[in-house]
């Protein structure tokens, strides 16, 4: 999936196939936060295929690297907003429990 | 804003962003003709000229992400997402919309349709029925599996309206769960075998005993969705086989009415609107923002009550007069997010389940890396 200089590590373009703008946003988000990296963008080539090419040119360390620590960066985002989200739900069903009891009494 | 000259600002504080820039890097501008700073300051560097750093720290994110539940219902929920960039939040969006698995209609058999629907038509209207089955159980069935139990679903629909009674309207609820697969036999095997005749499924057990389904029997999520009228002599026999599938593939298979969200509106009073001014501004307001406050000794005074039902019309910044009052901005970090479920899954269900799938989509690219 990977393509680009065989020579210059540090920049390179990746092709995601079967994915589109959900995934190369995000990943561009997560990216540019990163400060090795110097530029980053996406984009897709044609819109009736499924794939996006996302460049990526960083201050030296390889950019397939840079590209995983910003995946792992937007996994463990994920699970925080998924453990905040599941926190926040639970906490208002037990709450308005408690005030349909309260009705009750 | 007013003009001052560059010597007589406040000298500010080493790693922190001036006022100014702070709002614009935060807040959507809504002027009277177009709103202004709509873009988002991605890149780290960004602000490495003032000795600010934007890069992304993920001790920070957790500090600050918040979610607050203001509705939650069966089928529609409501809360505020706050701290997060929009790229992620849009993406959770575009995953409810297209890329949530459901079960939905998908080939449907007719023995016999003389209603006045037509057979095309009819089958559209079933597919788009939302059913109440929950995804997770089944697998996708792909071009050469055979239609089996894991990943099929049959429905039976047969309903005559006799000669001499009234008309009769076919709702959703006359459509009968097969959990033990199709009963329509296959025309070659009918002629020559003496054993159970072959069907257009190969299920090797009842539905029933898997799962939860004998507890919870699969049906449609509604069972007053008409879908077609009989007049008398008027039949239709059926059998519909429901899979699952993506949203991305046919708008049937969407497991949300709709997902969207809006960013929290700020209304600020720049200056202090005062008496026959303040009953005016509260009046120009057609979803009553702004609300009026004594301050004794007969003063009155506008102040802002109701923020988060401003849907930004400007129309209290149409006229020249509160112009130089009223800011009118939108907080780029604040979500205000509703989704409203089919019915398959409750919403809050749904939204974690969409946060998984960008997840799964995270390890893919990091497992194709390594
Ligand atoms: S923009 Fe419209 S809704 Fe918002 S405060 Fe002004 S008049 Fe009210």
């Amino acid at each position: 999936m990977e393509q680009g200089t065989v020579e210059d590590p540090s920049a390179s373009t990746f092709t995601l196939t079967e994915e589109d703008h959900t995934l190369a946003n995000s990943l561009r988000f997560s990216l540019n936060q990163d400060p090795r990296v110097t530029f980053c963008g996406y984009s897709i080539p044609h819109p009736s295929e499924a794939r996006v090419n996302v460049r990526l040119q960083t201050t030296g360390d390889p950019a397939s690297e840079v590209l995983r620590d910003s995946c792992q960066d937007l996994m463990l985002m994920c699970q925080h907003i998924r453990g905040t989200f599941d926190q926040a739900v639970l906490d208002f069903t037990n709450e308005k429990g408690l005030e349909d009891m309260d009705i009750k009494k | 804003m007013e003009k001052v000259s560059v010597w007589d600002l406040p000298d500010v504080p080493e790693g922190q962003l001036p006022s100014h820039i702070q709002l614009q890097r935060t807040r959507v501008h809504c002027n009277p003709d177009a709103p202004t700073h709509t873009e988002n300051v991605q890149y780290s560097g960004a602000y490495s000229s003032v000795g600010v750093d934007n890069s992304l720290q993920l001790e920070q994110f957790r500090k600050n992400f918040r979610v607050e539940v203001i509705r939650l219902g069966k089928e529609d929920m409501e809360f505020d997402m706050i701290g997060v960039d929009p790229s992620l939040a849009n993406a959770f969006r575009r995953i409810l919309i297209a890329e949530l698995p459901t079960m939905a209609i998908e080939k449907v058999l007719i023995a016999n349709n003389t209603s006045v629907v037509q057979d095309e038509v009819l089958s559209h209207r079933l597919g788009l029925i939302p059913i109440n089955a929950d995804p997770r159980l089944f697998d996708y069935k792909s071009e050469n599996d055979d239609p089996k139990e894991n990943n099929t679903i049959v429905f039976k629909l047969h309903v005559r309206c006799e000669r001499g009674g009234p008309r009769l309207t076919v709702k959703s609820d006359q459509l009968k769960w097969l959990p033990n697969g199709s009963e329509f036999s296959l025309e070659t095997s009918a002629a020559k075998s003496t054993a159970k005749p072959k069907t257009y499924t190969t299920f090797h057990t009842s539905q029933e005993t898997l799962h939860d389904f004998s507890k919870k029997p699969i049906a449609p999520c509604h069972p007053d969705i008409i879908l077609s009228k009989l007049g008398p002599g008027q039949e239709i026999e059926l059998e519909a086989h429901a899979v699952k599938g993506m949203g991305k593939t046919h708008a049937k298979w969407s497991p949300v009415a709709t997902a969207w969200y809006r960013m929290l509106p700020e209304v600020v009073l720049l200056q202090q609107v005062e008496d026959e001014r303040a009953e005016k501004l509260v009046k120009t307001c057609p979803v009553n923002v702004f609300d009026i406050e004594d301050v004794g000794k007969g003063k009155k005074r506008a102040i802002v009550a109701r923020p988060r039902g401003c849907t930004l019309c400007r129309e209290c910044i149409r006229e020249d007069e509160f112009k130089q009052d009223v800011a009118l901005r939108r907080v780029k970090d604040h979500f205000i997010f509703t989704i409203e479920s089919t019915g398959a899954l409750p919403p809050e269900v749904l939204f974690t389940e969409a946060v998984k799938i960008l997840e799964d989509k995270c390890e893919r690219v990091i497992t194709e890396l390594s």
